[in-house]
């Protein structure tokens, strides 16, 4: 049971509120549903008397709901009076009188077109981020060509900086996720190739397999999810705190101090590790062929041999270079576009991440087709 | 006149609401506190002053519970921080409200979203009042309704701090820690800034404890200033204590060039 925070009395067309307790924000709910009460009262009224005498204390909930009330009989055209109020309080009933409740306006609430514009607005943001991509992609090459005629704007240092960060760093890594992929497609090749006697033609498979496709892949989908969202972090961050306008003003190119090295950084590394992951993969399916299998090394290494040729190793390489080069542009035109929030921050790695991973799939199919054509 | 209720109040019952005692707190080998006393009466505006990297936030961070001490004791309302129950804590950190140098409105939340955060969090209020008494802080700190759907990013400077000490003030604080209300603000906004903070404390009753380098805030708002340097408090007192020490440190910054008389000074002389 709450306790009564608000008592009427009413005598013909005087109405008599007695206010008691402490009228708090944490008697607001009760004391909101006593006055909801008191107001529902009809009949005639020409004079309403609050007396808060008993009220022993006040703060700004129970002053607006106070003055809530005094407006409710106010609008009813009743004399509205409050006495007995402390003087400590006065101040605060004064400021909260002046207080005009313009309200907020109020949400439309139109479902499906809310839907419609939603779709609507998506396909306006692919259409933006496909034109930033060729935009960077533009300016990354006139950047380029900059430095190439004065080489000595280039910026080394961040470049070994990068390099260290993306290549060597993720090198532990990226060794032991392309060792453990090369011996679960052994495994698994083993596996069924089993049945039909067949086994030897798994180290064409692991061959083929991950000179062609998976060493790249991988290592793309672990650089893009380990440097790219790094990447576009750092810009974006930086973009927050006003660093990139500060670099424009000084006369400096953000896409020259900042998107370039970073870019080279993942077209010189990605190849190294790409070769690194591949070697690690075929390491780890010999092992599980020997092992498992019980393929020697040396069948394994004839076998593969046979099977790949310099050609495999190099559709793999080709690739590499091209799928860095989309990670980076997206991963700083994705820091780029960061806005001052904490959450727009947070979007754009997602975006950066996830655009990548996609744009690298796609291009590896682009590549499947172009390399089917000119028979490699 | 706008300051006598406050000192009028003061001088009857000098109710200690924040006790610091011997408070040592570093970073490292670095001792930035070096047994630290200080006392907030309520009701007072406390203007907190000390060269920049002498330790006033991190003072002011260790009484709110954001940085550990390494001795010392703080009480709060009587409670001793660090003996008190996660309970006690959080009803005292209820009963204070703190502005953040930079605001620190969570930015994924409108301005109505933040000024409510709070509030929802912990009390049971029906929504429609929620809506108005965030729309009566916002007035009380001098915006009105038309900033409810913004976010933090869209405002400026000045509005930030303004919907920052709204949502300092939203649960109706006793005290309120403002960290350097007026940085970033032009004088005329700081002006308006120190009016507005002297008409809540009045209005509100509340116990101001403020970190500030505005020498206008200091002369017109602070009722009581302390001073921190070399680790330790070396001066607590009223405006005229201040002019009147002959700690250098002291009359180095109420009387340096940017101080009243120093501008003065200035004046008559070019004349």
């Amino acid at each position: 049971m709450s306790v009564t925070l608000l008592e009427g009395t009413a005598q013909g067309e005087q109405l008599k509120l007695a206010g008691a307790g402490a009228w708090i924000a944490e008697n607001a709910r009760s004391l909101e549903a006593q006055i909801e009460d008191e107001t529902r009262r009809t009949g005639k009224l020409k004079r309403v008397d609050i007396d808060m005498g008993r009220v022993e204390r006040l703060d700004t909930f129970g002053a607006w709901l106070l003055e809530r009330l005094v407006r409710v009989y106010s609008s009813r055209g009743c004399d509205t009076k409050v006495i007995g109020l402390k003087d400590d309080y006065r101040a605060l009933m004064d400021e909260l009188h002046g207080v005009k409740l313009t309200k907020p306006p109020a949400h439309h609430d139109n479902q499906m077109a809310d839907a419609v514009a939603m779709i609507g607005e998506n396909i306006f943001a692919v259409g933006h981020s496909i034109s930033s991509m060729i935009n960077m992609v533009g300016a990354i090459a006139v950047t380029s060509l900059r430095v190439l005629t004065h080489p000595r704007s280039f910026r080394f240092t961040s470049l070994v900086h990068q390099l260290d960060n993306v290549a060597w760093r993720a090198v532990p890594i990226i060794l032991l996720i392309t060792f453990l992929i090369g011996c679960i497609i052994a495994q698994q090749g083993l596996f069924h190739f089993r049945k039909f006697g067949a086994d030897v033609y798994v180290v064409d498979m692991v061959g083929i397999l991950v000179l062609r496709e998976l060493g790249v892949l991988i290592v793309c989908i672990m650089v893009a999810g380990r440097s790219g969202s790094a990447y576009t972090a750092e810009l974006g961050s930086m973009k927050m705190r006003e660093e990139i306008d500060a670099l424009r003003t000084m006369g400096f190119d953000p896409v020259e101090v900042l998107v370039l090295p970073r870019v080279a950084a993942l077209i010189i590394g990605v190849p190294i590790l790409t070769f690194l992951g591949s070697m690690a993969a075929l390491y780890g399916g010999g092992l599980v062929c020997w092992l498992y299998g019980g393929i020697d090394p040396d069948i394994f290494l004839s076998r593969l041999k046979e099977s790949i040729s310099l050609q495999t190793f190099e559709v793999g390489m080709i690739k590499a270079p091209f799928m860095a080069m989309i990670i980076g542009v997206v991963a700083c035109v994705e820091g780029l576009a960061v806005k001052g929030s904490a959450e727009s921050l947070g979007l754009q790695t997602t975006a950066s991440v996830v655009e990548s991973i996609f744009l690298v799939i796609v291009l590896d199919g682009l590549f499947a087709i172009f390399f089917a054509s000119i028979g490699m | 006149m706008a300051q006598e209720p406050a000192k009028a109040n003061g001088r009857r019952s000098k109710e200690v609401v924040i006790e610091v005692r011997g408070v040592v707190a570093g970073f490292g080998e670095h001792v930035v506190l070096d047994r630290v006393d200080l006392d907030v009466y309520r009701g007072e505006i406390l203007g907190f002053v000390g060269g920049s990297g002498a330790g006033k936030s991190v003072l002011m961070r260790t009484i709110i519970g954001l940085l550990c001490k390494r001795a010392g004791s703080i009480k709060v309302f009587g409670t001793d921080m660090e003996a008190a129950s996660d309970l006690e804590r959080q009803a005292i950190e209820r009963r204070w409200g703190i502005l953040f140098q930079q605001g620190a409105l969570f930015s994924s939340l409108t301005v109505l979203e933040n000024l409510q955060f709070p509030v929802r969090e912990y009390l049971d209020l029906p929504q429609d009042l929620l809506d108005e008494m965030a729309v009566a802080k916002l007035e009380m700190v001098g915006l009105d309704a038309s900033v409810c759907d913004k976010f933090p990013a869209e405002l400026s400077g000045g509005m930030t701090k303004r919907v920052a000490l709204a949502r300092a003030l939203a649960l109706d604080p006793e005290i309120v820690f403002l960290d350097e209300p007026t940085s970033g603000l032009d004088p005329i906004g700081a002006g308006e800034f120190d009016t507005l903070i002297a008409t809540l404390q009045r209005t509100l009753g509340l116990t101001v404890f403020m970190v500030t380098h505005d020498l206008d805030s200091l002369h017109t708002v602070c009722d009581r200033i302390a001073v921190l340097a070399d680790g330790k408090i070396i001066a607590a007192g009223t405006m005229d204590t201040m002019l009147a020490s002959t700690h250098p440190w002291l009359r180095a910054y109420f009387h340096g060039k940017r101080s009243r008389e120093g501008s003065q000074y200035d004046k008559t002389a070019r004349v």
